[in-house]
């Protein structure tokens, strides 16, 4: 009961990049307890697998089916408990995304094991402990895992990739077709490209500050001046009905942990902070220098807004630009 | 239509979190307890569902203390029927009990939907639902945006990075409620009034410790202060430089 199983998460072919967390955290779990990483690949046929021994996989599969293009319940927990039932593992870990939330559960469930999830650290050394935040950040638990195998979703951004050359054996076999409880038919894609604030390694946020809908252009502008940005709202924008729950930040929207996390006419409300204190740098522009938001921050700006934030952009602009 | 809604008992999001003596649970004196938010979408969306139906049952199922019985009420009074709570003192931190033992008590209830909350703010476990589906064998969709149901059968939205699931299932089945699911009613006067004469069963409850053992709560460390840049746009250079040169992360 050494192994760890990694499983894997791809959307169109494409590995997302919180798979290689995911290695990641599995190959330092599997040194320290002396077993081996065993990466698993579900989804249609033409995944590319390469690379995966550089973060750390010993084998790869790839469970493959032609008609397997979206996240099927059923299909992706057959196959992982079976992996698990034939195997000798200590841990199953994957993401603790959209499909990780809801695939860890039944795994769980059906393998009778415990479930620990949105982990942000893992210490093999001596059995399985594992941390993990709680009251949306508020709080840690720091718990013993009593029984294995145990199922392990890790929060992402929370492990950073490192590369751990060796050569991973590549095995392909196709997916089982048990029946559907419920069957997954499409993926709406919006319209926009933007991406999702729990994935983003910046994030824009506004808030009530910006006075209405129509002004969070400014921070949208901003979100584009750095290129790959996503755009957030504090809880009484999205309550207001300016902006949808999907960008909402805090203990009702999402939690993140962006490389740089700037907070724009945002007074800072607990809740709020509990959702993005885990960034690793922290600006904040508002026109109250009593905000508790500037307590959080690594940088502040105080004053307006409305000056601060298109100036803001065109310096950015210029500097990505040179 | 026969429905089921879990709750769940939480600390408000504005409380301040304080370390109880134990070392490894809250401090909950002093501390405002709600029902938990997401919750409150579930209770809305099976308030709805029966609405248009013109007949059939909600009944609201919590597990946990003594305390648990007011967050019943909170949901009798917005229009539930009736309420069961499953009393135990303290619930374990691995969510794969609490799903059995809710299992138990909702397999026995021939419902037609379950509805929970997508997620309980105080654990932030996201599972207790999906488990259920799984030990009871039925269809489950997790963190639903929107819902139809009809002659049976049900579609369910719910959101991924970057898109919308859409995913079609047949009842009974277990549905986690997003935020944005509907508007949840307030309850009302009349609804409090009523809620006291409604019946609540309590049912002692034993769990499973589950394979997680607490070794310790803490609180994070504070974020190491941080400086006020200046003030107005004209401090954005220096902003720009000290991203760029001390952070590093542009």
């Amino acid at each position: 009961m050494s192994n760890v199983l990694a499983v894997l998460e791809q959307r169109a072919g494409e590995l997302k990049q919180v798979s290689h967390e995911v290695l990641t955290a599995a190959r330092a779990l599997a040194d320290a307890l002396g077993g081996s990483v065993d990466a698993l690949v579900i989804g249609s046929t033409g995944v590319d697998a390469t690379g995966l021994g550089a973060y750390g996989a010993d084998r790869v599969t790839l469970v493959e089916d032609e008609e397997l293009s979206l996240y099927q319940p059923d299909v992706f927990n057959e196959v992982v408990t079976a992996q698990v039932r034939a195997g000798d593992y200590a841990a199953i870990i994957l993401a603790a995304t959209a499909m990780g939330k809801d695939l860890a559960p039944r795994v769980a469930a059906r393998l009778d094991c415990p479930l620990a999830v949105d982990v942000t650290a893992i210490d093999g050394s001596g059995g399985i402990t594992v941390t993990r935040p709680a009251y949306s950040g508020k709080a840690i638990y720091t718990a013993e895992v009593t029984a294995t195998p145990c199922v392990i979703s890790v929060r992402p951004n929370a492990f950073t990739p490192s590369e751990n050359a060796r050569e991973a054996a590549v095995e392909t076999r196709p997916a089982p077709r048990p029946d559907l409880r419920a069957r997954t038919v499409r993926v709406n894609e919006p319209a926009g490209e933007r991406l999702d604030v729990a994935e983003a390694s910046i994030v824009v946020s506004g808030g009530r500050g910006l006075k209405g809908p129509e002004n969070f252009k400014l921070v949208e502008d901003l979100a584009d001046a750095f290129g790959n940005a996503a755009v957030g709202a504090s809880r009484a924008v999205v309550d207001a009905g300016w902006r949808p729950h999907a960008d909402q930040v805090g203990q009702t929207g999402k939690t993140v942990s962006p490389q740089l996390y700037i907070a724009v006419g945002i007074s800072g409300a607990i809740q709020h902070l509990a959702g993005m204190r885990t960034s690793k740098v922290i600006v904040a522009i508002n026109k109250d220098k009593d905000s508790p938001i500037f307590k959080v921050a690594d940088y502040g700006v105080v004053g307006d807004l409305f000056e601060i934030v298109p100036r803001l952009t065109e310096e950015i602009r210029k500097v990505r630009g040179g | 239509m026969k429905i089921a809604v879990c709750l769940k008992r939480v600390p408000d999001t504005e409380t301040r979190i304080k370390i109880g003596a134990d070392g490894r649970s809250i401090d909950e004196d002093g501390v405002k307890f709600i029902l938990n938010p997401y919750d409150e979408y579930a209770v809305e969306q099976a308030l709805q569902l029966k609405d248009s139906a013109g007949t059939g049952e909600v009944t609201a199922i919590s597990l946990g203390s003594s305390a648990s019985q007011e967050t019943i009420r909170t949901a009798l009074a917005m229009g539930v029927d009736r309420g069961i709570l499953l009393e135990t003192d303290a619930l374990p931190l691995d969510p794969v009990p609490i799903g059995k033992a809710l299992a138990a008590e909702l397999g026995s209830g021939d419902y037609d939907l379950i509805f929970f909350g997508k997620v309980a703010i105080d654990d932030y476990s996201h599972a207790v639902g999906t488990i259920v589906s799984e030990l009871l064998g039925i269809p489950s969709v997790s963190a639903v945006g929107r819902l139809e149901i009809a002659d049976g059968k049900g579609t369910a939205e719910r959101e991924i990075e970057g898109g919308v699931e859409v995913v079609e299932f047949s009842l009974p089945a277990v549905l986690t409620a997003e935020k944005g699911l509907n508007e949840p009613r307030y309850p009302a006067l009349r609804g409090i009034m009523m809620a006291k004469k409604k019946p609540l069963e309590i049912k002692p409850v034993e769990l499973e410790e589950g394979g997680l053992s607490v070794v310790e709560l803490s609180v994070p460390p504070a974020r190491p202060a941080g400086r006020i840049v200046g003030e107005g746009a004209d401090a954005v250079p220096a902003l720009v430089e000290a991203l760029r040169t001390e952070a590093k992360v542009i």
